[in-house]
């Protein structure tokens, strides 16, 4: 079994929104990423999924560089993202994390009324003065885009703190829109919520897919399974198999990724 | 079965010692703190009246009022916190929003802390070199600028602490939901950070208020005179950089220990006037910080 066969090469016609060469990540001296080469394809949803500790959400954060906020982090290796290595000296971080979009395992509305929320980001990169029409339009369209419109039209000047837990996560999704990501990563966006909470974001991952290419930490293998289309395995900072997702779940080739998906350990 | 046991009452009477002795230490806290402020206000209570507010001292401080030391102390509080208070707060929002932990922030941080431990005598003396003599605002004599700066020099360390921890109490995951949609630090610290602490920020500020007033060394030594009239002339009642001023503090060392013929009440007038002025100060800025509380829920 070959390394070719577990992590696809990046293949001729595909158009892929992220692709990393051997990127290798240290907290202080810990090195949590062993060198991931991946090729993450546009307009899909794919997960990533192993243990507690295996370098998911490590992973997650190299893409919008928001690691560098926590700390002493050293990177090496390559991250492409739409073709442009995120490395490259002209990259501006603002101008990046405005089009990668994230999404936190506990729902991170900020203590400001749900229109302000919404209109947060494009407050913050306002060059040209949108007027309060502008604004209005946004939040319509990002409400009605995550299906909080009807619930919220009337109680736009509420505190988005004060939503329900389900409604807070579709509010921080709707946070992200009028900036008109490429990208949005999601790091345990449902692990917060219940059932029905769970399905609604799924639901809206669905909705998303497409214009947008979704990356997903999650824990639960069987959310992997149901809302993405293709998945990444990692253990101890190391990519171990990425394939379709219908594959994984069932024909999984690495004998790590067999006894995880089969729930001996993790 | 559920019964109780020897051993289970002997277990239940040491819970029962235990809470009475630390309910009675709570108390204990409680007690000096109604006894002194009690003896003081009944003490002065008889002297305080419209005049003594308002008159300026006479005879040495044995007649007259207190007018001037009440003026004096509002200047050296406002002045001092004129300064220590922006710089402080400044310092903590790039101490705790900006800085790295590098070489440099941990010298600012040791700093901080050993400032905060120097004796307000010591503080004093450094007013004395620094503000009095080598800044020179008034011709090498005391001046109110001295003493307010000397003051602020001493508060800044305990703001920035405080104001530090009121910064870190603001939820990490608001900060990272600006970041994420690419807001600068700026804008993080600007339209969330500080609309949530500002109370906070407030609190440490107030507290410094009551230590200001209540200084009296360090004051003596760089710009509280014994005995200085107001200026009634002048537009301002105390000139900041040119004059010396009174002050409650300083007043009230004078009148106890080295004024001669004085009521045996008119110190104690001072003492609640100066716990009086402390009170309506916080009062103000309490009342504030309850406004901006008020808007702030998460």
């Amino acid at each position: 079994m070959t390394t070719a066969t577990l992590n696809p090469p990046a293949a001729a016609g595909v158009d892929y929104a992220i692709t990393t060469r051997d990127l290798k990540l240290w907290y202080a001296k810990f090195q949590a990423l062993l060198g991931i080469t991946c090729n993450i394809k546009k307009g899909q949803i794919t997960s990533l999924i192993g243990p507690s500790g295996c370098g998911k959400t490590t992973l997650l954060r190299c893409f919008n560089r928001v690691n560098e906020r926590y700390g002493y982090v050293t990177t090496t290796g390559e991250i492409k993202l739409l073709g442009k290595n995120i490395y490259d000296p002209d990259v501006s971080l603002i101008e990046l994390r405005k089009s990668i979009g994230m999404v936190f395992q506990r729902p991170n509305p900020l203590p400001i009324s749900v229109y302000e929320n919404v209109v947060f980001g494009l407050r913050i990169h306002d060059e040209q003065g949108l007027k309060k029409s502008d604004y209005d339009d946004a939040v319509e369209k990002a409400l009605t885009e995550v299906g909080l419109w009807n619930d919220l039209k009337d109680r736009l000047q509420m505190k988005a703190t004060g939503l329900q837990l389900e409604q807070q996560q579709k509010l921080c999704i709707a946070r992200l829109l009028p900036l008109k990501p490429e990208i949005i990563l999601m790091d345990e966006p449902c692990s917060a919520l219940d059932v029905g909470g769970t399905r609604a974001i799924e639901e809206l991952m669905f909705a998303l897919k497409g214009r947008y290419t979704i990356v997903i930490v999650t824990h639960n293998m069987a959310q992997a399974r149901r809302a993405s289309d293709e998945c990444i395995f990692m253990l101890m900072g190391e990519l171990i198999e990425h394939t379709l997702t219908t594959e994984m779940f069932v024909t999984p080739k690495n004998q790590k990724t067999a006894e995880y998906i089969e729930g001996r350990y993790g | 079965m559920f019964t109780e046991t020897p051993f289970i009452r002997k277990k239940k009477r040491n819970e029962v010692i235990a809470k009475c002795f630390f309910g009675f230490m709570a108390a204990a806290m409680v007690i000096p703190l109604f006894l002194i402020v009690g003896y003081i206000v009944v003490q002065g209570a008889p002297a305080i009246s419209w005049e003594f507010l308002t008159e300026n001292p006479r005879s040495g401080g044995a007649k007259g009022g207190i007018w001037a030391a009440i003026v004096g102390t509002f200047y050296i509080v406002f002045f001092s916190l004129a300064f220590s208070a922006p710089i402080g707060v400044l310092a903590a929002v790039y101490l705790n929003e900006y800085a790295t932990e590098n070489w440099f922030t941990r010298i600012v941080n040791l700093a901080v802390v050993n400032l905060a431990g120097v004796p307000s005598i010591v503080h004093g003396l450094f007013g004395v070199g620094a503000f009095v003599y080598f800044a020179n605002f008034n011709d090498g004599k005391k001046s109110i600028i001295a003493a307010a700066l000397t003051l602020a020099v001493m508060t800044l360390p305990v703001i920035i602490a405080s104001t530090k921890e009121a910064l870190s109490a603001v939820p990490r995951q608001f900060r990272e939901a600006c970041w994420n949609v690419g807001a600068t630090r700026w804008q993080v610290i600007w339209k969330i950070v500080l609309p949530n602490s500002i109370s906070g920020i407030l609190t440490g500020v107030i507290l410094q208020v009551s230590r200001t007033a209540g200084e009296t060394a360090p004051v003596m030594l760089t710009g509280v005179a014994t005995y200085k009239l107001l200026d009634s002339t002048g537009l301002f009642l105390y000139h900041p950089i040119k004059d010396q001023c009174m002050a409650l503090s300083m007043h009230l060392y004078y009148i106890a220990t080295q004024a001669n013929n004085v009521p045996k009440a008119t110190p104690f007038a001072i003492a609640t006037v100066l716990i009086g002025v402390v009170l309506i100060v916080n009062a103000a800025a309490i009342a504030f910080r309850v406004y901006l509380r008020s808007r702030k829920k998460w």
